[in-house]
């Protein structure tokens, strides 16, 4: 008991200690806050798949009442914005590629009478396709106009009529979904690098001997160097976590402390990895290069922005190792759907295997690495 | 005019200035209002203690820095104004020479031909000479990386000479290399100085090379000290230097740190054999020390050029007399073993090897340290000298051998083992962004100090070392930073200290110091495990230990070593170092020669 008390003491001095040189270090402390809260301002401001803002223009080839009937429809939705009303199809080409206009919409000459003798008309409307999810959510956007609009014509109620519910995000807001993941994966950035600089640092200024002639086991160097990133993570959450749910008034559904436990084990995760990285490195140049060599697959691969499950059978397979996947499933589900331990509760096995193979690795390499 | 034209360096009232460390810290005078004249045709050299301005001086030369203030011209032109026809007409080797470490010897001299323009014709005759002189020429494809320091430093001196200059800048070319090394870079230089005229411009840490120059300039805080020829310079040191023997049952460290408190009349001693050279402050004193010193062996000796080097920089600078004084207290709470351990030797080494892939860095060397004793590791660069100082802290795995230290092998021991030892390593490794105060507090806490023991030991060591404590580490010079080292090292009273090249980087006052510390602490029973390329500095040493190739060359008492190389009682440790490690090296030679007939 006694023994155990003097080896926690000795701990803590090292947690002090890391906590001190990662806080005393003025680079050290504008990156450890700044970035989290900016980014998750960026994030909710620009990152959004949401259509709210349409600019198209018109070739109307028939001028015709129906033709201006649908473009008031449209106008009405408050999301269309016609910028040009274009004489010939010759002027489409320039006004999609200059990006001035996402969509042009086109009535032929016969939309009129076709619509009047009872046959079908077409309506050609064409996309700027580079940006295929905007494209593609304006188009649907389109399609349900004109859905409408051939009800109000025809008169009579459709023989299906489709009545869309989407749970835990009633108006399918982008923001919604995107917003309580960056709780993990903003976070993950900076826990990585932190730790993934730990080591490194103190192997290029020559202090990493000087630590590992001293007592400490390798199992309390990982301690004290691995408790100070995850506190700073789980700091950063916060931060954004605050953001989202004041600023960005997105609301929470799940319970607070089932959070933080994912979020602690995800962490703890990150900074195996992160450690481990550091204990490979020479210096900290090696560290950052490894640390950004990652970060990226590992945001691609998290569901972050295309869901895992569509991804191609090799790749799904690789989201396994990815500690970041199943911190986003288990915060997503928490924060929207409020899912309880039991549901996601598959989601810690991973992350647990992770810092069970990447914490003692770590440890392992601070003293064997090859010189 | 006739007169300017020989001189190829004049500079005025030349000043230099740089911006503190962080905007709160005053600025730095690196040059202080230097005015001076260096002949042409001539080797001038430059000494002075770290930071004194001598790297900064001859960036002026070369017309990489501008100056503040004061005017300087160089070859006749005016640096300031026109610093690419200056850097036309020199050749300027810096204190770490950009070396292509990828590239061969030969791409290197090719590389650097290039740069400088030199024509195809001239180039294979230059090689050849440079080549043969440097000893380079049978490892023309070796990697520059692959090549030890010595030769580095040789080809990076082959590559700034790859054109015959008009003025030839060194910046301690001999920092860091092994005396063997050290005296065939110094022999190329003189070659070429008789050669070929050249007029050499040599800053150095060493006073036996600043001694092969026709005139020294002694620099201190960017202030010309002295300037003479060696011969004028010596002079000043008349009927102020002794030497004095020890009697037989007591250490020559003893006698040395003694000495040093005479403060009032003694402004130098220096350990040497069984001897201890030392200096008055003035011829009167050595009256008033006769008395005290009547039971020994005294004589008076030649004045050497370092006598008159520690003379001068004492009068500029001093001693803290607060500090000796201090020093004497040091006191080491002892935690030392029961009393059969005592006879024990603290360290045991037996055919120790360590192998990097197939190179053998350390080759089954064995060797016993007793408690109490300082012991030094010597050896030329890439001798196994730091291989085996890192295998006795626990810090790289043997790859054969048995290896003790304080009863247990570090590297498998509990961690508990290395409780007994303490570490200084040669570059400063404490946390720099930590105070003093807050980096003793976290080495106290990791050796499980605590609370109010703990702190006692902080204040005693601050009190001890004159450590303020709320100092940022990084900012401490650099004798303070190695002061916080050694107190870091030394607050769990350990029983040995490892002390890697603790010397490097420290002006000499600062290096007495250092060793009447370590002094006073072995004294008490801490044992010393010191490694250093200052060969001089094996005098301090109770036993030393030589090795070259990864093989034990020499080992015993300073004298004893003197007496292995075939060298009397005055002989300098540089020359028997050089003797011992020529000596084994023709016998490996002649060996292979012999088995291969």
């Amino acid at each position: 008991m006694n023994s155990l008390f003097f080896w926690l003491r000795r701990v803590g001095f090292l947690i002090w200690k890391e906590a001190l040189t990662i806080l005393k270090d003025p680079a050290n402390r504008v990156i450890l806050f700044a970035p989290a809260l900016m980014q998750a301002l960026l994030f909710g401001y620009a990152a959004n798949y949401d259509v709210n803002n349409v600019d198209y223009a018109v070739l109307d080839q028939n001028h015709a009442h129906s033709s201006s009937q649908l473009l008031t429809h449209l106008d009405g939705t408050g999301v269309f914005h016609r910028i040009a009303t274009l004489n010939s199809s010759a002027e489409i080409p320039d006004i999609i590629s200059d990006g001035k206009a996402l969509l042009v919409i086109t009535f032929p000459p016969d939309f009129e009478r076709r619509l009047s003798s009872g046959e079908s008309a077409p309506l050609q409307v064409i996309l700027d396709g580079r940006n295929s999810s905007t494209a593609g959510a304006a188009a649907n956007y389109i399609s349900a106009v004109v859905a409408d609009f051939n009800q109000q014509q025809a008169g009579a109620a459709p023989a299906i009529s489709l009545e869309t519910q989407a749970w835990y995000n009633p108006n399918l807001e982008s923001r919604w979904s995107m917003m309580p993941t960056l709780i993990a994966a903003l976070s993950m950035m900076q826990t990585l690098l932190l730790s993934a600089l730990s080591v490194a640092r103190e192997r290029e200024q020559g202090t990493f001997d000087q630590l590992l002639v001293t007592p400490f086991t390798p199992m309390q160097i990982l301690i004290g160097k691995a408790v100070p990133p995850v506190l700073i993570g789980l700091i950063q959450s916060t931060i954004i976590l605050l953001i989202i749910y004041f600023w960005f008034k997105v609301p929470m559904n799940g319970s607070v402390a089932l959070l933080y436990t994912g979020l602690l084990f995800f962490n703890i995760a990150a900074v195996g990895l992160g450690l481990s990285l550091s204990a490979i490195s020479t210096n900290m140049q090696q560290a950052m290069l490894y640390t950004f060599l990652l970060i990226m697959p590992l945001t691609l691969l998290s569901g972050l922005l295309t869901p895992v499950q569509t991804m191609p059978k090799v790749l799904n397979i690789l989201t396994y190792a990815n500690p970041l996947r199943f911190a986003i499933d288990l915060v997503r589900r928490v924060y929207l759907e409020g899912a309880q331990f039991s549901d996601i509760a598959f989601n810690f096995i991973p992350l647990l295997i992770m810092a069970i193979i990447t914490l003692p690795l770590a440890a392992w390499l601070f003293r064997n690495r090859l010189y | 005019m006739s007169d300017d034209a020989r001189d190829v360096v004049v500079a005025n009232n030349l000043v230099m200035t740089f911006p503190g460390m962080t905007p709160k810290s005053p600025e730095i005078k690196a040059i202080d209002g230097l005015s001076l004249r260096i002949k042409a045709g001539k080797m001038t050299a430059f000494v002075g203690p770290d930071g004194a301005g001598k790297t900064t001086f001859q960036r002026l030369v070369t017309g990489l820095y501008l100056p503040t203030s004061g005017s300087l011209t160089v070859l006749g032109i005016d640096v300031t104004r026109n610093p690419q026809a200056v850097q036309n007409q020199i050749s300027y080797m810096p204190q770490r020479f950009g070396l292509y470490e990828d590239l061969s010897i030969q791409e290197n001299l090719d590389l650097y031909a290039d740069l400088h323009g030199v024509p195809q014709e001239e180039r294979q005759k230059r090689f050849q000479r440079l080549l043969a002189i440097t000893d380079l020429a049978s490892f023309t494809n070796r990697p520059a990386g692959k090549l030890s320091g010595g030769m580095k430093q040789k080809l990076g001196l082959a590559c700034t000479l790859v054109r015959s200059p008009e003025l030839l800048l060194l910046d301690e070319p001999s920092v860091g290399v092994d005396p063997l090394s050290r005296r065939d870079l110094w022999e190329i230089i003189g070659q070429l100085v008789k050669e070929e005229q050249l007029s050499v411009i040599v800053n150095t840490a060493y006073m036996d090379e600043a001694e092969q120059c026709s005139h020294v300039f002694i620099l201190h805080q960017g202030k010309i000290l002295d300037q003479g020829s060696p011969a004028d310079l010596k002079s000043k040191a008349d009927g102020l230097t002794w030497v004095v023997r020890k009697p037989p049952a007591m250490k020559t460290r003893v006698l040395q740190a003694k000495l040093l408190e005479q403060r009032q009349y003694i402004t130098d001693a220096v350990p040497y054999g069984d001897w201890v050279r030392f200096i008055c402050c003035q011829q009167k004193d050595i009256d008033k020390l006769r008395p005290s010193l009547d039971q020994y062996e005294l004589h008076s000796r030649q004045p050497e050029l370092e006598d008159a080097f520690m003379l001068l920089l004492h009068a500029a600078q001093g001693y803290d007399d607060q500090e000796i004084t201090d020093f004497k207290q040091i006191t080491m709470p002892t935690q030392q073993g029961s009393a059969t351990d005592q006879d024990k030797p603290v360290i045991v080494v037996r055919d120790l090897v360590r192998r990097f892939g197939n190179f053998t860095a350390v080759d089954k060397t064995s060797f016993a340290v007793e408690r109490g004793e300082i012991f030094g590791l010597l050896g030329p660069n890439g001798a196994g000298k730091t291989t085996t100082f890192r295998m006795l802290c626990g810090l790289l795995p043997a790859s054969s051998g048995f290896l003790e230290v304080a009863g247990m092998n570090l590297r498998t021991a509990r961690a508990q083992a290395r409780a007994k030892i303490g570490y200084v390593s040669q570059k400063f490794a404490l946390y720099g962004t930590l105070t003093v105060e807050e980096n003793l507090t976290f080495f106290g806490g990791a050796y499980g100090l605590s609370g109010a023991h703990l702190k006692s030991r902080i204040k005693m060591m601050q009190e001890q070392f004159s450590l303020s404590g709320s100092a940022r580490s990084e900012e401490l010079p650099n004798g303070f930073k190695q002061r916080l080292s050694i107190a870091a090292a030394l607050l769990h009273a350990p029983e040995i200290v490892f002390l890697d090249e603790p010397t490097s980087g420290l002006d000499p006052l600062a290096r007495r110091m250092f060793w009447y510390t370590i002094g006073k602490l072995a004294d008490q029973g801490v044992t010393m495990v010191i490694t250093t390329h200052f060969m001089e500095e094996a005098e301090y040493c109770d036993r030393i230990v030589i090795q070259d190739a990864g093989k034990i060359l020499a080992l015993g008492t300073p004298d004893e070593v003197r007496r292995q190389a075939g060298m009397g009682e005055n002989a300098d440790m540089n020359r028997a170092f050089i003797a011992i490690v020529e000596n084994a090296r023709h016998a490996t030679h002649s060996a292979k020669e012999g088995s291969s007939s």
